[in-house]
């Protein structure tokens, strides 16, 4: 017979403001097999896990059910606290009465009834729990960084320092990501390049980082520990191992209206390229919708030129499959497409850009080299206004609902940085509220406003035009309470940012969960920030959501944190609650195996004994290594065989019929 | 084969802007179409209501849809701001159940708004074809320079109106080109004329106005063309009378040769 404690949390208020915690406890205690039931203030705390482990002493008890928070919360915490007592740990049950309970519940009454029904739904589950025993499970000691943006980098350096191989995979020809792509940074004003291409060299160099530039993964199986996965290398065209980066490819090659992506698509470049000078790898690739040769079989110039003999047309994507402990997504974000805010005017007019077509104009190897001109025709721009939040807090439906975080900061910066340079060219800031919280970051912009005399309007735009020969800007002063007809040459749109189009198919591959603006979800927002709810996966940089590079950065350590503190165990303790097949009742149908995601189910042909019939039957095994205990084939099996272990069957009916009760 | 839409004209229509609907109908006519008036069609109420709890105001709108539900289930309306109260109100009574139980048991009725209410301009491009159109054009307006002034109430709340791109409107302008003339696209076509601020504000008016038609003759416009009759009062009013403003259904009616009819 079973001997069950009843714990009840108030959680300060967060529980006890709308259930009436006492009395739960009084009516856990009338229960059958209940022989203590008390409440106590925070249940997880020292004193509040001495309550039970004394109890369990006290009163021989051998289950218990804590009625608190959700499992994700603290189920390891109380079943550490079981086993410090000497119980199994899987002889704790969780009732939550907070998320789904007290959190939404007004009424105390309503509340109050609800947690009971919980838990007595739990402690229906535990008199048929039963002791289960962890296994072990081996871990490969590589990572995978997926993305070779600053985040990517700064993780994989930080995992390679400590002794340990990892793999970038880098979906362009080269790394370096967004951050290659700015002219200075804040609130430093350092250049962007001088500080990011030597950790891309030491990336390149380092003998523990393998990178798979021009890849994208594939396929991932496996689970923490044990990932296999599948990565497709592009073609490049170019052999990576031969190409020299010399460049004479690129000034033969006929066919030069692609446009070139590093300098988003302001300027032009030929068919075979290297994204930028700096770029690692130093090695060329093949636009092969633009290439002449490939194309039309004409051509073939960069082969003719090339010493090294690295062009090869025939090349085709080739796919490597390789072994991982832990992952770290990496794959950082995009500016959002401006097609639903036609009020700027910026797909007809040159003279309205983005943010960071701005950064690349200003750079020294921009399309422009530097020098601040009208796209449109060249001139020298004598006024220019930048736009907040274009697409980012917006309500109306078109853009991101979500503060992009970083464009005030840069807005200041390239407002000051255009002061500076240009001292005749006037600069206006349209915002709606300048957030510039952060580690000399108001600093910052008050000396825009105040040495560099930027004039910062509050408010909206709402519409840009061109007339003759400049934009017309249509806002109001929200101070002023007035309307602006404003005469400009440039518009900067602070466009918001949006993460990479490929992170919800990689998170889906992960099975990492992804929020509704497809960022990927954090294990918990403030304890738990840089792992996915998802064993072994990690998160790094504004994947996660909007993050500027101090703080990308520093996210990128603490994933790599993660990671080592993974690689450098030996063993996993595996979760004990893992599918079994009963061989009487399975008929081998196969169904369970093929809904299994992680192929942990196989078949055998035994020789059963059913009640004095001695046969040969074709029965699921299931390699319990493998089953991460979803659950999907215990729904599935049609006769009932398939049970998961602190799962059964039976255990999920009792629940229900508590609650039904 | 005619086809028969219940109409609702709005009361401007039967008096300052009487060119607005007596050369709707001509056209409609002569393209095959039957406009029946409602019988017993009441002001729209000129204004939709900001407030949610205000259920007189919409009344008028709702029997008229509820009256173009019993016949046929599709109201056309013309003048700007009856289509954009009537839009709405309908919006409302498909929407909002508070509003809709309030109005249906106010006037004893079950109305939910499955009315199709269309803009004349949306049936001349949807139910005709501005390629019909093109082909029944007798007097093609060659060489004039028109540019389409949309105003406000037309298009916004664009979620609500659902009638074009409120930032980069085109049904006018592929009218224009229907009636044979060429369409001039200026940036404040769809910007506000001053609407009734003009009563209070003349000078804030004036203002509004005279940047639309600046706008318009610097692109090349020499004539303009509207569907709102307070946005053809503001434009002729507050401006320099420099500029020809006229409603598109006398553009139309001259083009199918029907204006003297």
């Amino acid at each position: 017979m079973q001997r069950i404690g009843v714990f009840v949390c108030w959680c300060g208020s967060n529980i006890a403001a709308t259930v009436d915690v006492e009395r739960v406890a009084q009516v856990m205690k009338n229960e059958p097999g209940v022989v203590f039931s008390t409440d106590y203030q925070y249940m997880c705390s020292e004193a509040g896990q001495a309550i039970i482990r004394n109890a369990i002493a006290e009163h021989k008890l051998t289950g218990i059910v804590v009625c608190s928070c959700s499992p994700r919360m603290h189920e390891a915490t109380f079943r550490k606290t079981a086993q410090r007592a000497g119980l199994n740990p899987y002889m704790v049950e969780i009732a939550n009465i907070r998320e789904q309970c007290s959190w939404i519940h007004k009424d105390k009454e309503e509340g109050t009834e609800k947690a009971i029904v919980l838990a007595r739904a739990a402690l229906a589950k535990v008199m048929l729990n039963a002791p289960l025993i962890a296994g072990q499970s081996s871990v490969t000691k590589r990572a995978l960084v997926i993305g070779g943006g600053i985040a990517g980098i700064q993780s994989a350096l930080d995992i390679a320092d400590a002794g340990y191989e990892v793999d970038i995979v880098e979906k362009e020809p080269t790394i370096g990501g967004k951050m290659s792509k700015l002219d200075k940074t804040f609130p430093t004003l350092d250049c962007s390049a001088c500080i990011l291409t030597p950790k891309m060299v030491d990336a390149a160099q380092n003998e523990k980082i393998t990178l798979y530039t021009y890849s994208e993964v594939e396929e991932v199986k496996g689970f923490v520990g044990n990932f296999n996965v599948k990565i497709r290398r592009k073609a490049r065209y170019v052999k990576e191992d031969v190409c020299t980066g010399c460049g004479a490819c690129m000034q033969k090659c006929p066919s030069k209206k692609g446009l070139n992506e590093f300098n988003l698509g302001l300027n032009k470049r030929t068919a075979i390229y290297i994204p930028f000078a700096q770029a690692i790898p130093n090695v060329a690739v093949i636009d092969a919708t633009q290439c002449i040769k490939i194309k039309n079989n004409k051509c073939g110039l960069c082969d003719t030129v090339c010493a090294a003999k690295a062009i090869d047309y025939n090349q085709q994507d080739e796919f490597i499959e390789r072994e991982y402990g832990a992952i770290v997504m990496a794959t950082g974000f995009n500016p959002i497409k401006l097609d639903k805010f036609n009020e700027y005017s910026y797909a007809e007019c040159p003279d309205v850009i983005t943010s960071l077509e701005l950064e690349r104009i200003m750079n020294a190897a921009g399309p422009t080299g530097g020098k601040l001109v009208k796209m449109s025709n060249g001139e020298h721009p004598h006024d220019i206004t930048f736009i907040q939040c274009v697409g980012s807090r917006d309500i109306s439906g078109r853009g991101k609902c979500y503060c992009s975080k970083i464009c005030c900061m840069y807005t200041a910066k390239h407002a000051m940085l255009i002061r500076d340079k240009y001292p005749d060219v006037n600069v206006h800031v349209f915002y709606i509220d300048v957030r510039t919280p952060g580690k000399n970051f108001d600093e910052f912009y008050r000396r825009a406003v105040e040495e560099y005399s930027v004039d910062y309007i509050k408010g909206q735009v709402g519409k840009v035009y061109p007339e003759g020969d400049h934009l017309v800007v249509q806002g109001v002063d929200m101070l002023a309470n007035e309307q602006i007809i404003h005469k400009t040459d440039m518009v900067v749109l602070a466009t918001a940012i949006e993460p990479d189009p490929t992170a919800r198919k990689i998170a889906s591959m992960l099975t990492a969960s992804i929020d509704t603006n497809d960022f990927i979800t954090e294990a918990h927002p403030k304890l738990r920030p840089v792992e996915s709810p998802t064993a072994g996966i990690f998160l790094s940089g504004v994947c996660q959501g909007p993050k500027d590079i101090p703080e990308t950065v520093a996210q990128a350590g603490a994933a790599a944190v993660k990671v080592l503190g993974l690689l450098s165990k030996d063993k996993l303790v595996t979760n004990p609650c893992v599918s079994q097949s009963n061989e009487l009742l399975c008929n081998g149908c196969s169904m369970c195996q093929n809904v299994c995601p992680y192929g942990a189910i196989g078949y055998e042909d035994k020789l059963i004994n059913d009640h004095g019939i001695r046969e040969t039957r074709r029965v699921a095994v299931v390699n319990e290594a493998l089953c991460q205990g979803c659950g999907a084939c215990t729904v599935t099996c049609p006769s009932g065989a398939m049970d998961l272990k602190g799962f059964t069957n039976k255990q999920i009916m009792a629940e229900v019929d508590a609650i039904c009760k | 084969m005619v086809m028969t839409f219940s109409y609702y004209p709005g009361c401007t229509l039967k008096t300052k802007a009487k060119e607005l609907d007596k050369y709707a109908r001509a056209s409609a006519e002569a393209l095959g179409i039957e406009l029946k008036e409602l019988e017993a069609w009441q002001c729209c109420g000129a204004c939709y209501p900001q407030s949610k709890d205000e259920i007189a105001t919409r009344l008028s709108s709702v029997r008229a849809l509820n009256d173009a539900a019993r016949e046929g289930g599709v109201l056309v309306t013309l003048c700007s701001a009856c289509h954009h109260v009537i839009t709405r109100v309908n919006r409302d009574m498909a929407l909002k159940p508070e509003i809709a139980d309030k109005a249906n048991r106010y006037l004893e009725i079950d109305y939910h708004g499955t009315t199709e209410v269309l803009h004349y301009l949306t049936m001349l491009r949807d139910r005709v074809g501005f390629d019909v159109i093109k082909s029944k054009v007798v007097n093609p307006l060659k060489g004039r320079k028109i540019g389409a002034y949309y105003g406000c109430m037309l298009l916004r709340p664009s979620k609500e109106m659902g009638f074009d791109d409120p930032e980069n409107p085109t049904i006018m302008e592929d009218f224009i080109r229907a009636i044979g003339a060429t369409p001039v696209v200026y940036q404040m076509r769809n910007e506000c004329c001053g609407g009734y601020v003009a009563m209070k504000d003349k000078a804030q008016a004036k203002k509004n106005v005279s940047r639309v038609l600046d706008n318009a003759k610097n692109c090349g416009a020499e004539e303009l063309i509207t569907a709102c009759p307070l946005c053809l009062y503001n434009l002729n009013e507050n401006g320099d009378k420099a500029m020809p403003v006229t409603y598109f259904t006398e553009l139309l009616a001259e083009a199918l040769g029907v204006k003297e009819a």
